[in-house]
């Protein structure tokens, strides 16, 4: 298996979607076949057309709030003593996370295909956040599947999406998770195709929805390199990105415009549940089986019967079974590295850096991120810089960490 | 060779003037013994084909009504072996050919060639799986073949006519035509006329192969498919088992009762 220079990520899968001949592809029911063509198609002819680039990036810079500040975290620097640690303050843009690329660039596309209503899945309830604000804006009809348990432990982000007039459908089913979210979402596509676009939260499901989401969040790189150049005058020689990973949408984003630079090194971090249990949402860092999952061949975490696995996390953005099929690619062409911080790792870390930072408080997903770069950083030389994508804002888990750590609020 | 007793089903059915009737429940729903039990009633009551699910957690095409009875079996500890062990229990005593129903990850898991041996020694007709499409299921069908298996292609209302003749041409001798855009056992949202105009059109590009049609059937609109090839019950069934299960009835014999309904109207 290899990576091509020269070519975007995106797009190195073959006739079939499968990027190195093996992950990601089209495993879906015959009924989306013909929405998934039309969209691939529409999508294929919009990337390529100017108008609709003014128009996304217009909404990124005015709407969003791109570029997110590039900022060098020097107290934790100094605190940690090795690496110079740098963040990429993704919750910056509207909304508090990444999601909200991929939430304008879908309903854009919505609209483009003359439909009036959208739906997504959300796990953390970032991207279903996003998807109904910008659904409010762009005025699409909108509803949002949500695992009945993260609706429970994601209540802020519940109401916001209320509050934009979305229809929150809990899902009750298996695990009252993101994958039961996606599944149900995906049935509900199945029914509505006709008349409602469907919006993958992250880089995962069928091919195109892999594509348009990693293509969205390439937003992220791409201002980056650019302050990246600013501040050193170069590429630097020795850089390291440390990015989350759970479905992998904000990393895909994150290392996008890097791929092709040998010498920064790209590690993503899943979520290895608590510390002393076997359950986890790390199918990359465990080598879990390959399997099919919401349309897609990737790592995912099942039994022997080929039945998908509770998974545990803190993290309920990063509490997803499989991982994107970029990140399955990326991992066997040795290109990334991956890895996983504990659910106290994780906790520890965003301790640290916010107390560290004060403006920086960086989500329980990020804090995955943190809690490696605070496991290298003293090992490592000055002259290596860290950046960390600090992809999601700790405001939408204040009761979880307040509880955790003995805090009544 | 199974292949040929499951075409031999639709023949029979056409000779009777109607359409052979398919019946789909999870296979071990509520467990090993009722599951078989059922199948067992379901064929007493006049059943052509049985179509036994595989049931996946993670699918993406079940209604509501399918994912219960998914839940129920998986719960209850089912595994791929104790399906093929009621299937095989079942071929014992009655010829009524059974096909399965399932999901790629459930094959991948037990291994293509492995599943297919066990298909081979259960007496399983044909397979059919719901998320993997032509023409990605190509090398998987032809293994099928090998086995004596028919591999089941999917078919539906927005597959456009080049796609359409290129499943049937690559298709064995049966194909399942999805009635309408939806989960399972959803309310029909497409006529009856609608769907037997879709069903002529797969019989007029390939007149040799047998067409099933599902999603959306009841026992108030089969009657309206007694002239196609077959036609395929399922939520409703797995409803009654939901039902029976709760209020303490056994569901072999309500299940049963129903086929024999669904038999009659369709013969009617």
């Amino acid at each position: 298996m290899k990576l091509e220079k020269g070519i975007p990520l995106i797009d190195q899968h073959d006739e079939n979607g499968y990027w190195g001949g093996k992950f990601g592809g089209n495993q879906i029911a015959e009924s989306l076949n013909y929405p998934i063509e039309e969209l691939t198609h529409e999508f294929e002819k919009l990337r390529n057309d100017e108008t609709f680039i003014t128009e996304r990036d217009y909404y990124f810079k005015n709407f969003v709030g791109a570029p997110t500040p590039f900022i060098k975290l020097e107290n934790l620097t100094k605190h940690l003593g090795g690496a110079q640690i740098y963040c990429k303050l993704v919750s910056k843009a509207t909304g508090g996370a990444h999601k909200a690329y991929n939430a304008v660039v879908h309903s854009l596309i919505c609209k483009r295909l003359g439909k009036t209503y959208i739906g997504g899945d959300t796990g953390a309830g970032y991207a279903g956040k996003m998807l109904s604000m910008a659904a409010a804006k762009f005025n699409l009809k909108c509803k949002i599947f949500m695992g009945a348990k993260d609706v429970e432990r994601q209540s802020i982000n519940v109401f916001s999406m209320r509050s934009y007039g979305a229809e929150v459908v809990p899902v009750n089913s298996g695990s009252q998770t993101l994958v039961d979210a996606v599944s149900e979402c995906m049935r509900w596509w199945t029914s509505e195709n006709e008349e409602a676009h469907m919006c993958v939260g992250s880089t995962v499901g069928p091919t195109i929805f892999v594509k348009i989401c990693a293509w969205s969040t390439a937003q992220i790189s791409r201002e980056m390199k650019k302050q990246v150049i600013e501040e050193f005058g170069e590429v630097p020689k020795d850089m390291r990105l440390i990015n989350c990973v759970g479905g992998g949408s904000s990393a895909a984003g994150f290392w996008n415009e890097w791929i092709d630079y040998d010498n920064i090194e790209l590690i993503g971090v899943e979520a290895g549940g608590p510390e002393g249990s076997s359950k986890h949402a790390a199918p990359l860092t465990n080598d879990s089986p390959i399997g099919v999952l919401h349309g897609a061949t990737q790592y995912v975490i099942q039994d022997d019967q080929g039945e998908i696995e509770e998974t545990e996390s803190i993290s309920a953005g990063l509490d997803y079974p499989g991982v994107s099929p970029l990140h399955c690619f990326l991992k066997e062409t040795g290109r990334a590295r991956y890895t996983s911080a504990s659910d106290e790792e994780a906790i520890e870390a965003f301790q640290l850096v916010s107390k560290n930072e004060g403006f920086v408080s960086p989500s329980l997903e990020p804090s995955h991120a943190f809690a490696e770069a605070i496991k290298i950083a003293p090992k490592l030389s000055k002259d290596t810089i860290i950046v960390v994508d600090s992809c999601g804002d700790s405001a939408k888990d204040s009761k979880i960490i307040a509880e955790r750590l003995g805090y009544k609020i | 060779m199974t292949s040929s007793t499951l075409i031999k089903s639709f023949e029979r059915a056409k000779e009777d003037n109607r359409a052979a009737l398919l019946t789909y429940t999870v296979g071990g729903d509520p467990d090993k013994k009722t599951s078989l039990n059922i199948f067992k009633s379901i064929a007493d009551s006049g059943v052509d084909i049985i179509e036994c699910g595989l049931g996946h957690g993670a699918n993406i095409g079940d209604g509501g009504a399918i994912q219960d009875s998914t839940y129920r079996a998986l719960s209850n500890g089912i595994k791929t072996n104790d399906i093929f062990e009621i299937i095989e229990e079942f071929k014992k005593d009655y010829e009524t050919d059974v096909i399965i129903m399932t999901y790629q990850n459930k094959i991948m898991a037990y291994g293509e060639e492995d599943f297919l041996k066990k298909c081979v020694s259960s007496k399983v007709s044909g397979i059919i799986c719901v998320d993997w499409p032509w023409p990605l299921n190509l090398d998987f069908a032809k293994k099928c073949k090998e086995n004596s298996i028919i591999f089941i292609q999917l078919l539906c209302p927005t597959t456009n006519e080049d796609r359409l003749k290129s499943i049937l041409n690559d298709a064995h001798e049966v194909v399942y035509y999805i009635s309408m855009l939806s989960t399972t056992g959803q309310k029909l949202k497409v006529s009856s006329d609608e769907i037997k105009k879709r069903f002529n059109l797969i019989k007029k590009i390939s007149p040799d192969k047998k067409c099933i049609i599902g999603f959306g059937i009841t026992a108030d609109t089969i009657n309206d498919f007694k002239d196609t090839d077959a036609c395929v019950v399922g939520s409703a069934l797995c409803r009654e088992i939901t039902r029976s299960i709760d209020e303490e009835l056994n569901p072999a014999t309500n299940v049963g009762n129903m086929v024999s309904d669904l038999k009659q109207k369709l013969s009617s």
